[in-house]
Parts: C-alpha cells; sequence; structure tokens
C-alpha cells in the first residue's frame, strides 16, 4: 500500500510537467483548431533564453518574468510572420509548417547554444517535500505552479472580456467577426500565450530533464496524451489528464510486469489511441449540445 | 430626412459568380426597410456585401463615409448590427455570454449590465434560460436571442436576414412586434430580408423587390404592397 501511494505521488510529480505542457497545448489548439508540433521546441528554446539571461548574470526570478514577457512577444511573432498567412491553407500545409518551426528552432538552439547538457537552476530547492524521499520541493513547486496558471486561465476566460473574445473568436469566427471581434488578433494572441505557458512549463521542467535542444521530444508527447485524455477544449482537462498520465505511467512502470523505463513511452501514445477511440472529446472536453 | 446607408452599383461575387449585378438602394434614418426576392435572388448576399463578408465592388456609404473597404469587425464597430441566417449563435456558451459578447466592442462597460436587463424585458424567456448553454434554446428562441444579442452593440443600423425562418407564425408575429417597437422607441434603423412577405411588408415603411441581383421595384412597402406583379408573386392573391 506504501509502495502504490508512493508511487502515485510521483506520478503527480512528473504529472505536473506533463499537465504544464498540455495547457500550454490546449491553449494553441483552442486558438487555431491544430496541434502545433512545435510547441515543445519554442518552450525549449525559451528555457535557453532564460539560461542565457542568468549566465549573463540576471537573477532567476528576473529572467523567468523577462522569458515569459519575451515568449509571449516571440509568439504572436511567430504567428503574424508564418502561420498568419497560411490561415486560409490547408491542414496539412499548417502541419508542415509546424514541422518546419520544430526543425528549424532546434536547430537554431543547436547552433547557438550546442548540444551539450546543461544544468538549469530550481527557484523551490530541491530537497525532499515534508520528508517524502519521492517528491522534492521543485516538484511540489511545479504541482503549485501548474494549479497557479490553471486558477489564472479559468479566470482570464471565464471573467473577462478579451477571454470571452477569445473562446468566440475559437467557437465561431464568422460570428465573432459579426459582433466586432477581431478574430486575426484573437489568434495571434492565443499564440503568444501558448508560448508564455510554454515557457514557464519549459522552465520548471528543464531541472527535471536538464536542459538542451531536444530535452522536450518526450514531454510534448505526454503533453499532448494528457491534452487529448483531458479533452483538447478544457484547460481544466489538460491538467487533470496531465497529472493522471503521470500517475498511470508511474503505476503501470511499477506493476505491470515488463514495461518498466523503457515502455513508458508507448503507454502515452496507447492512451492517445484508446481515449480517441473510446471518448473523442476526452474526459473533460465539452460536448456540444446542439438542438436541432 | 437624413441617408443612414447608400448603396450604388454594388456588385458581389462568389468565386466566378457574380450574384449582384449593380443594386443601388438607400436606407433612411430611422426607416424600416424590407428587402423582398425570390430565393437566390440576392437577399442575403446584399447584407453580406455591406458587412463585406463576400468579394464585392460598387459604393456603399454609411452615414456619408464610405465603408467598403472596412473589414467586417470593422464595420460592425460602426454600429451596424447584423442578425445573420441560421442565427450565429454561439451555441456553446450560456445566453448571457452570447449577450455580452453581441457589447464587446463597447467602451461604456458600465450600462452593459443595464441593457442586458433591457433584452430581458424585450425578451422575458431570455432571462429565465440565461445561465443555459444557448445551443439547447428552441428555434424561436435563438432568433430572439440573436435579435437581442445584435441590440447588445446599441447599433444604429440593424440588419436581419430572415429572421421569421423556420419560426412558428405567433413567435413570427412577437418577434415583428418587437422588431417594430425597437425601430420606433429605439430609433434603429432596420433593414429586413423576408421570404414572408405579407408580414414583412406589414411591418416596413419602405420596400424594394429584387430579382436575379437587381432591384426591379421600390418604394413605400404599401404601394409595393398594392402592386399586382408583387400580389401574384410574392403575396400569392
Amino acid at each position: 500500500m506504501e509502495l502504490f501511494a508512493n508511487q502515485v505521488l510521483a506520478g503527480i510529480a512528473t504529472g505536473a510537467i506533463y499537465a504544464c505542457m498540455a495547457l500550454a497545448v490546449v491553449m494553441i489548439y483552442q486558438a487555431i483548431d491544430h496541434l502545433n508540433f512545435a510547441q515543445g521546441e519554442m518552450a525549449m528554446f525559451s528555457t535557453f533564453m532564460s539560461w542565457q539571461m542568468m549566465q549573463w548574470g540576471v537573477p532567476y526570478w528576473w529572467a523567468f518574468i523577462l522569458t515569459v514577457i519575451l515568449s509571449f512577444a516571440g509568439g504572436i511573432l511567430i504567428e503574424r510572420l508564418l502561420f498568419k498567412p497560411l490561415a486560409k491553407a490547408p491542414v496539412l500545409t499548417n502541419v508542415a509548417g509546424f514541422i518546419a518551426l520544430f526543425a528549424i528552432v532546434n536547430s537554431v538552439a543547436g547552433l547557438i547554444w550546442d548540444f551539450t547538457i546543461k544544468q538549469y537552476p530550481t527557484p523551490f530547492g530541491s530537497s525532499p517535500f515534508l520528508g517524502s524521499q519521492l517528491i522534492s520541493t521543485h516538484q511540489a513547486g511545479m504541482v503549485g505552479v501548474t494549479l497557479l496558471l490553471l486558477a489564472g486561465l479559468y479566470f482570464f476566460f471565464q471573467f473577462t472580456r478579451i477571454g470571452l473574445a477569445m473562446r468566440a473568436a475559437a467557437s465561431l469566427p464568422e460570428s465573432a467577426r459579426l459582433v466586432g471581434i477581431n478574430t486575426s488578433w484573437m489568434i495571434a494572441l492565443g499564440w503568444g500565450m501558448a508560448a508564455a505557458i510554454g515557457a514557464i512549463a519549459g522552465m520548471l521542467i528543464a531541472p527535471v530533464v536538464f536542459l538542451e535542444p531536444n530535452m522536450m521530444g518526450g514531454v510534448l508527447i505526454y503533453g499532448f496524451a494528457s491534452a487529448v485524455l483531458g479533452g483538447l477544449s478544457s484547460p481544466l482537462g489538460a491538467v487533470i489528464g496531465g497529472f493522471l498520465v503521470g500517475v498511470f505511467e508511474n503505476l503501470a512502470g511499477t506493476y505491470i510486469p515488463g514495461v518498466g523505463n523503457e515502455l513508458k513511452l508507448p503507454i502515452a501514445l496507447a492512451l492517445i489511441i484508446t481515449v480517441l477511440v473510446v471518448k473523442p472529446a476526452g474526459l473533460f472536453g465539452r460536448p456540444i449540445v446542439k438542438r436541432v | 430626412m437624413t441617408m443612414m446607408l447608400n448603396v450604388k452599383d454594388l456588385r458581389a461575387y462568389y468565386g466566378q459568380v457574380q450574384a449582384l449585378h449593380g443594386l443601388s438602394f438607400s436606407l433612411n434614418e430611422g426607416s424600416l426597410t424590407t428587402l423582398l426576392g425570390a430565393n437566390g435572388a440576392g437577399k442575403t448576399t446584399t447584407l453580406r456585401a455591406i458587412c463585406n463578408m463576400v468579394r464585392s465592388t460598387g459604393a456603399i456609404e454609411f452615414e456619408g463615409k464610405p465603408i467598403g473597404n472596412r473589414s467586417t469587425e470593422n464595420v460592425v464597430r460602426l454600429g451596424i448590427a447584423h442578425v445573420p441566417q441560421g442565427r450565429g449563435t454561439f451555441t456553446n456558451m450560456t445566453v448571457e455570454e452570447n449577450l455580452q459578447l453581441g457589447a464587446i466592442t463597447r467602451g461604456d462597460k458600465k450600462n452593459i449590465v443595464a441593457d442586458i436587463e433591457r433584452m430581458y424585458d424585450h425578451f422575458p424567456v431570455l432571462k429565465q434560460r440565461h445561465t443555459q448553454q444557448a445551443g439547447t434554446l428552441s428555434g424561436g428562441e435563438q432568433q430572439m436571442l440573436a435579435v437581442a444579442r445584435a441590440l447588445m452593440l446599441r447599433p444604429r443600423l440593424m440588419l436581419l436576414d430572415e429572421p421569421s425562418f423556420g419560426l412558428a407564425p405567433l413567435v413570427v408575429r412577437d418577434l415583428f412586434r418587437i422588431l417594430g417597437k425597437i425601430n420606433r422607441e429605439d430609433k434603429v434603423t432596420i433593414l429586413v430580408v423576408e421570404q414572408n412577405a405579407q408580414l414583412a411588408l406589414e411591418l416596413a415603411d419602405q420596400a424594394y423587390v429584387i430579382e436575379t441581383g437587381r432591384i426591379v421595384m421600390s418604394g413605400n412597402a404599401k404601394d409595393v404592397a398594392n402592386n399586382e406583379d408583387v400580389r401574384k408573386s410574392y403575396l400569392g392573391y
């Protein structure tokens, strides 16, 4: 029983990583109806920027805030320069755009900062959290930041006018224009917010997985799995999905013989497929009620 | 009487197909005008062209200013509310959120709450359902919501695309009564496209008839209603 509890706890800790990434995935999916394959690379690049600032002597939290702001601006810039021209193009064109962005960001990061693994600091410390050996203060901090982020997003979308406008633009662009919403800028804003959330995720993940250009590969797949599990239309679902995937992955690794560490990633993929087959809207995705 | 909307030589295209062939008409401030015509005559296209939702040429002036080059959202921001065919309801949002979206461009935030209450006075059924997802409303209720959402803009001009479509006759009567009230009391100029010609001509003070993208008749609604051709083609007697 204690083993089970410990594994659940450890799962929640890793789940926080996925939850963070899933939030960014949901953000962009809400805005543009596509999954951004370059999301992880953008987050990695942001993390490198913050690392560079710290190398130059900027204190952690200043670097953190500056990176979030720069990433927000960078996300908007990417949308305006690369994806706005593709707005009316077929899905595959967009997918090609995402993959190109993935490759470019990855190589540019490698070019600037090379591919050696770097240590990345944590603001929360890495001592055992409340005496538990399985969860560190950093991981507890991540869980906290993820929940704060979720609360912030919830507030933004439910109680601010711009949040309402963004939701409207995402669900029915033509009607949104007819009430005077500039849908094109709402999409750009979605990109900016996704990039900023991705940056936060990256900076929190880096102390765990270490900093290098390929750090987000596995994480992004788990992020996708979490977002799909929770429902691509629901930030709350994404976060719960993240924790569930983390716990599920840990329990499977512990209790299913032969799974171990090596087979954890296929579990995420199996999860994506199972959810898509059984409950395509995800656990918390809002089914659209329609009266005919 | 001052001119609210002036359209000259409007031509509209869907890809290669031309849907409007040089349409000209104007709306007086405070008027309630109806645009009649058979299916495919170009009524919806005319409304869509005013809001720049379809490719068009020609001159469109709103309160004396050309608006032909403005994007849809910038046309709306001038105070032109468009209730589209199919109502354009945000079905996965609540009734109240739909109303708030109608006022999303307004700067006078403190009046919005009062305006929502005013809409609930016009359409009491919306108040009963204000926390409900708009997609669960009946067709008539959704049409009322669409009109209320458009009014939340505090528009100077309201364009309505077949508001009676798919509604029970009693509901249509009710809706048209409210439109007349809005036109008189709130001084909103209204252009309504309708298949239900009889009802539209009763309500309107001006009427235009279009056929295959051209205006074929215009004038006082009563005169148009008494015209023999119109009676035969649209009123059925």
